[in-house]
């Protein structure tokens, strides 16, 4: 008597469950795609601010920037993406020492865009901005020099 | 309304009127034929367009956009591809079934395909056991996947084939009851009868409760007979690495391809004129200007309109449902389909005997 009675529940139980299921789909063959046609698109898209899009040094009005070639982000990236290339420099009237950038080498390429670096520098003198089409024909043109002076 | 036999006539006495009657039946034959393949060819291609954008709008998102406008050429796009492509000859495999399992499922449903009564005075096979024919031929598809499976000597592929038989066989038995069921309907195994009945109300309606039920259970049986939507366990690619046609390529894939979504529209067609009227205009008796507006719309629209909404009902199935299980597939035909589909065929009758229908 027991498995006559759970025969015709489980038919109903499954019948409506789905049922259920039909109805969800249809609301969503409904419903607005959220699929961003991009490359139409490109005038009215918005790309979050916090986006590691490239890593990028930036500048004042004057054109310094806040590296001190300390190698903490070298030392922090995962992938030998950075080389920094440094020269001490000498004060002529103090005679103090001075470690000074010379060339801040970044691959684009090998690059994990997982943000290490950023989180190492001690003095926000890297950061990563949303640009994200960087396409070019060659990997060479990738390795970017970050610093401009 | 527009009745194409005025054109099949004309084209008729235009050809007997030039050539002996030999000539001209065989010319007709020869036009008849390439009619049919090509319009198997084009609702293929829109049927293929249209499930990757069906499918891609059950999934919150566009199908293809880029081949083309809205990707109407991407079908062609896909054709072109798998007419390229290589065949390659398996090295211990059974040559010559391996060569003829992919067409004798294309003929099956080519066959199946004809027997379609697709607009008034356009059917192709219409004699008095119409729908008994087209079952019967929809089950030699049957044995072409069963010789894919076997000769691919492939222990998957014979899996899948052996799995789809046993389901495609089992999933008969329910369509056969539910056509036998609107069958005692209409009185009738003709296909063209059975669209004129409906000329006052379509079956659904005017059978009420039991063809209802009969169209639900053929809605749920046709899917699983055509091996898609929950029921594609032989095929599934996750499964068994695409089943029975794993290792065919090319063209011989295509057939497969072209059969699955050609049967798909067998399914429908026959859903459409068994149960909703055919080409049969929406007629409710009594209203007669309604009834005469309706007429306008010529018999083809209907039909094909008919049909769209039920590929539409079929491709919801797919995917909405996971997959069955090869067991719980058999259990839902064998301990719940089919005693349905017993007491429903009794319900009809006795509603048919007793005149209990509209």
């Amino acid at each position: 008597m027991n498995s006559i009675k759970e025969y015709f529940v489980s038919f109903y139980k499954g019948l409506k469950s789905l049922l259920i299921g039909m109805k969800v789909t249809l609301r969503i063959f409904f419903r607005k795609k959220t699929t961003e046609c991009y490359p139409e698109n490109r005038e009215t898209l918005v790309i979050a601010d916090r986006f590691r899009g490239t890593l990028t040094m930036p500048h004042d009005a004057e054109g310094n920037h806040k590296c001190i070639a300390c190698g903490l982000c070298e030392i922090a990236c995962p992938n030998g993406t950075l080389h920094i290339e440094s020269v001490i420099e000498v004060n002529e009237e103090t005679g103090k020492k001075k470690k000074v950038l010379t060339r801040y080498m970044y691959d684009h390429g090998s690059c994990m865009f997982c943000q290490m670096c950023v989180r190492a520098c001690p003095y926000d003198a890297i950061c990563f901005e949303n640009s994200f089409e960087h396409a070019v024909f060659t990997r060479a043109k990738l390795v970017k020099q970050l610093n401009k002076k | 309304m527009f009745d194409f036999a005025v054109v099949t006539q004309w084209v008729d006495t235009l050809l007997r009127s030039f050539l002996p009657d030999q000539a001209a039946l065989l010319v007709e034959f020869l036009l008849v034929g390439l009619c049919l393949l090509t319009a198997y060819a084009l609702i293929a291609l829109a049927l293929i367009y249209g499930e990757r954008k069906i499918c891609a709008w059950f999934q919150c998102r566009i199908g293809p956009n880029r081949v083309g406008p809205y990707g109407l050429i991407q079908p062609v796009a896909d054709m072109v591809k798998m007419l390229i492509k290589e065949l390659i000859d398996m090295n211990h495999s059974d040559k010559f079934l391996f060569r003829v399992a992919p067409f004798i499922v294309i003929i099956s449903s080519v066959l199946a395909f004809g027997c379609i009564p697709f607009a008034k005075g356009l059917e192709i096979l219409d004699f008095n056991v119409g729908i008994f024919f087209l079952l019967a031929v929809s089950s030699i598809g049957i044995v072409g996947i069963l010789l894919a499976g076997w000769s691919s000597n492939n222990k998957f592929s014979l899996i899948g084939a052996m799995r789809s038989g046993a389901q495609m066989i089992s999933y008969e038995l329910s369509i056969g009851l539910t056509i036998l069921t609107m069958v005692v309907l209409s009185g009738s195994m003709q296909l063209s009868t059975i669209v004129e009945n409906q000329a006052n109300g379509w079956f659904i309606f005017t059978g009420h409760i039991p063809a209802f039920i009969a169209f639900v259970i053929y809605m749920i049986a046709g899917t699983a007979e055509t091996n898609r939507g929950p029921f594609d366990l032989p095929e599934a690619d996750s499964e068994l690495t695409a089943g029975y046609h794993t290792e065919y390529s090319g063209i011989q894939f295509g057939f497969f391809y072209l059969a699955e979504y050609l049967n798909m529209f067998v399914v429908a067609a026959v859903a459409t004129t068994l149960f909703w009227g055919g080409w049969m205009p929406l007629h409710i008796p009594g209203f007669d200007n309604f009834n005469m507006i309706m007429d306008y719309i010529p018999s083809l629209l209907w039909f094909f309109g008919k049909v769209a909404v039920m590929i539409f009902i079929i491709m919801w199935f797919k995917w909405t449902f996971p997959r069955l299980r090869i067991d719980q597939l058999l259990r839902l035909e064998w301990k719940y389909l089919l005693p349905i589909n017993l007491i429903n065929l009794m319900l009809m009758v006795i509603i048919v005997v007793f005149g209990l229908h509209f």
